[in-house]
């Protein structure tokens, strides 16, 4: 619970600015996964 | 996992841009409020402009000596607003040229969702559960966003400080408070036209005073509503509140209600742009390869065809170079007879 | 900075001379700034908090380096592989913009040695400010990095760094888009805290958005207009292929900053029919709002599609400072025109000499910095060494 709607927005906010940064850092990891078989057919 | 992780996320970051609103009030489940809060109400048609509130702030929040003494009223000629040596002013306004001027006490209103905090990024602002507003000048940069953001114009500046310089404003006495005192204006006041008290009890306080002078008072209490609520609340007399220079026009909105559109726009771009970005880099890439590969085909048919129409030429050219050496060979031969029937005749004739 | 002077080695050019004099200036004023405080060089008072080192350093600055994430994007997302020459150009204009932006903002804030609270010490993630300052902060990093080859291929003996960040440019860049469309909408967004001080015409719920899609169009005019003046100065420097692209480049990007307008002119009037502000138009700041919007927003953007149309380079070269300009009048009205707009006029702002010089003094030095780099390092032109290369 919180006091007013600030305190709630900045608990909010500051938990998704470090979801943010997760998620983009997981973006590349995730995109090498699918796309790094269709790299190597193509190299080899 | 990992992807349907994501993917979670970046459906909720969707259903946020679309509905940032929605999603405001949807959490208010969560937000207590402030029941208890304490305020003040200021009574407009109370206030005889003595300035003894000024003088008694000056002297709790230990703040420089004034150019003019407090007892000096002429200062009320001018309009003042807030500065970095004066957290509260009265100014005195004449809204009919017929009646005895009315004043009006200015300070910061302790908004209930401040702008002041909303704008700060360092969280220099804090709502206590007192109901003040407090700043907290160890973190504060100075980047003054506060004082654009301030819907009544309170905070002030340091401007001639160059290495502390802070952010001025009320605090509503915030400590004297947590030590079981009233705020220095409150106590000073000579005529009970500031009374402390739980926000809630001073609501219905100024609207029992509106109700029993339906006459005098202007009927709305300032702050009741403005920017979401304030801890401070005003009530003046007729003929309006824009006479005495306030701001009708504010809106209920607060700080925090102005800006969730666009805060929750940030992690849907977050979600959204690498997805899309990422998407069309590929689109790119596979045009590319496929026009690659089509050019390698054209190329190679190309030269196929080149080469095909080549040998047909070629045995073309062979079979026409047959037949004109086949005639050049009869027209020799051709040649050579009538050259042999020539010579033959000749030498009939000679012999 | 004519190229015979500097071949001839005379430093007493009349340029040179103005930015020698704007220096000396400006680090009189800036002692006095540090000295003094604030208050001692600029005129900003309670009511206004923001003069120009806001409103011109920090908005025109960031709005005018949009061109790094506009071209990048358009080189290596959208696959404008011809304009690769132009790409090293517009990586530094916006390195060095924002990094003068940082530079600026010490001056504006009164206590500078905090600056880096906001991302490491105590997060107001409620501020749009602090969405602002973490990007401005990652995206000086991100167009460090997509700059450093070309320092790194200047002072050889670098190969195995430089190939690691050749390596990350795919996904540089399209850091440096997010980044961009997070800080650029943001910096309008600041203003939507604000609705009682902004005049109605300018504050609407589209501010992000239109601040967006504005810094699309004044990065593109940006590497257009960068581009005419690197190309009489630093000529000498340019191979074939950056001056084989280089009218290429000026035309699509006149075609793409045309179409760009038109999308923004639609959400300037989208703003106003959405709140309803058609009755503003008839008063004095109305005729002001029209001015801003046809005069240095529709007629630029005619010129730029009249440019495409008849291949017309000249015409581009005019529409895209036109265009510049128009953008510092869009955010020199919403940060100091609108801003206040209902203050009685001696509560008004008007920049001291003090803030102009500084303002100038920052621009000089980014413009030096710039010559500097662009006469030593490739930029213009692909290191022999790395011909092959496709960065």
């Amino acid at each position: 619970m919180f006091n007013t709607l600030q305190d709630l927005m900045l608990h909010n906010k500051s938990i998704t600015y470090v979801l943010m940064g997760v998620v983009l850092i997981c973006f590349v990891g995730f995109w090498h996964f699918l796309t790094d078989k269709e790299e190597r057919k193509r190299r080899y | 996992m990992k992807r349907r992780h994501f993917l979670g996320l970046l459906g909720a970051a969707g259903v946020t841009l679309g509905s940032g609103a929605v999603a405001t009030a949807a959490s208010s489940a969560d937000i207590k409020g402030l029941p208890n809060a304490g305020g003040v109400l200021f009574d407009a048609t109370r206030c005889i402009g003595c300035r003894k509130c000024e003088s008694a702030c000056n002297q709790v929040n230990s703040l420089p000596a004034p150019a003019k003494p407090f007892d000096d009223l002429t200062v009320l000629d001018t309009k003042r607003r807030t500065d970095a040596k004066t957290y509260t002013i009265v100014n005195k306004y004449v809204p009919q040229a017929s009646k005895p001027p009315v004043f009006r006490k200015i300070q910061c209103n302790h908004c209930i969702d401040p702008a002041c905090a909303s704008a700060c990024f360092v969280a220099a602002f804090k709502k206590m559960e007192t109901g003040a507003v407090v700043y907290d000048e160890s973190v504060c940069v100075g980047c003054r966003y506060c004082m654009v953001a301030c819907p009544f114009n309170i905070p002030a500046y340091e401007y001639d400080k160059a290495f502390t310089p802070r952010v001025m404003k009320c605090t509503l006495c915030h400590p004297r408070i947590l030590e079981g005192k009233l705020p220095g204006c409150v106590e000073a006041c000579p005529k009970e036209a500031l009374t402390y008290g739980k926000r809630r009890e001073l609501l219905n306080l100024a609207w029992d005073r509106i109700g029993a002078n339906p006459g005098l008072y202007v009927e709305h209490v300032y702050g009741e509503r403005e920017m979401g609520g304030t801890s401070w609340l005003t009530i003046a007399p007729k003929p309006s509140l824009a006479a005495l220079d306030m701001n009708e026009g504010l809106g209920t909105a607060s700080a925090p209600e102005l800006t969730s559109g666009a805060l929750a726009a940030v992690p849907a771009v977050a979600g959204i742009w690498p997805v899309l970005l990422t998407g069309l880099y590929a689109i790119t890439k596979r045009k590319d390869k496929i026009a690659e590969t089509e050019k390698q085909q054209a190329v190679a048919a190309a030269i196929a065809k080149a080469s095909a129409d080549a040998q047909a030429k070629l045995s073309e050219e062979l079979a026409k170079a047959e037949v004109a050496n086949k005639r050049r060979i009869e027209v020799e031969v051709q040649k050579a007879l009538e050259a042999a029937a020539t010579a033959a005749a000749a030498e009939g004739e000679d012999s | 900075m004519s190229t015979e002077n500097a071949k001839s080695g005379s430093l007493f050019t009349p340029w040179n001379i103005v930015a020698g004099l704007i220096l000396a200036a400006g680090i009189v004023v800036t002692i006095m700034r540090f000295t003094m405080g604030l208050g001692s060089v600029t005129n900003l008072t309670d009511n206004n908090p923001w003069g120009i080192w806001i409103g011109f350093d920090l908005l025109c600055g960031v709005a005018l380096a949009a061109g790094g994430y506009t071209t990048s994007a358009a080189c290596y997302i959208f696959g404008f592989k011809r304009f690769h020459g132009a790409v090293r150009p517009a990586i530094l204009t916006a390195f060095l913009g924002y990094a003068m932006v940082v530079f600026a903002l010490n001056y504006d804030v009164g206590r500078p040695w905090r600056l880096v609270y906001p991302i490491f010490y105590q997060q107001g993630t409620t501020s749009i400010l602090f969405e602002v300052g973490l990007c401005v902060f990652i995206y000086l990093t991100v167009l460090f990095l997509e700059y450093l080859p070309a320092a790194l291929e200047w002072k050889r003996g670098f190969d195995k760094y430089r190939g690691i960040l050749v390596k990350m440019t795919m996904g540089l860049t399209i850091l440096g888009v997010i980044l961009s469309t997070l800080h650029q909408s943001s910096l309008g967004a600041l203003y939507l805290i604000a609705p009682s001080k902004l005049h109605p015409l300018w504050y609407t719920a589209y501010l992000p958005v239109m601040f967006f899609m504005s810094s699309m169009f004044a990065g593109l005019s940006m590497v257009i207009f960068e581009g005419t003046i690197s190309h009489k100065h630093f000529h000498h420097k340019m191979d074939a292929e950056y001056n084989g692209g280089y009218e290429d480049l000026q035309l699509a990007f006149a075609k793409a900053a045309a179409w760009i307008m038109a999308g923004y002119l639609a959400m300037k009037i989208f703003g106003l029919s959405m709140d309803n502000r058609w009755q503003y138009l008839g008063t004095g700041y109305g005729v002001w709002w029209l001015v801003e919007v046809f005069g240095f927003v529709a007629m630029p953007c005619y010129c730029y599609a009249v440019a495409y149309r008849d291949r017309n380079l000249k015409l581009a070269r005019i529409a895209a400072p036109w265009t510049v300009l128009g953008i510092v009048l869009n955010r020199f009205n919403i940060s100091l025109v609108a801003f206040n707009w209902q203050l009685p006029s001696v509560d008004r702002y008007f920049p001291s000499f003090g803030e102009i010089v500084i303002s100038l003094f920052v621009v000089t030095i980014g413009v030096l910095i710039f010559r500097f780099i662009v006469t030593r390092m490739p930029i213009f032109y692909v290191h022999p060494a790395y011909k092959d290369s496709s960065h």
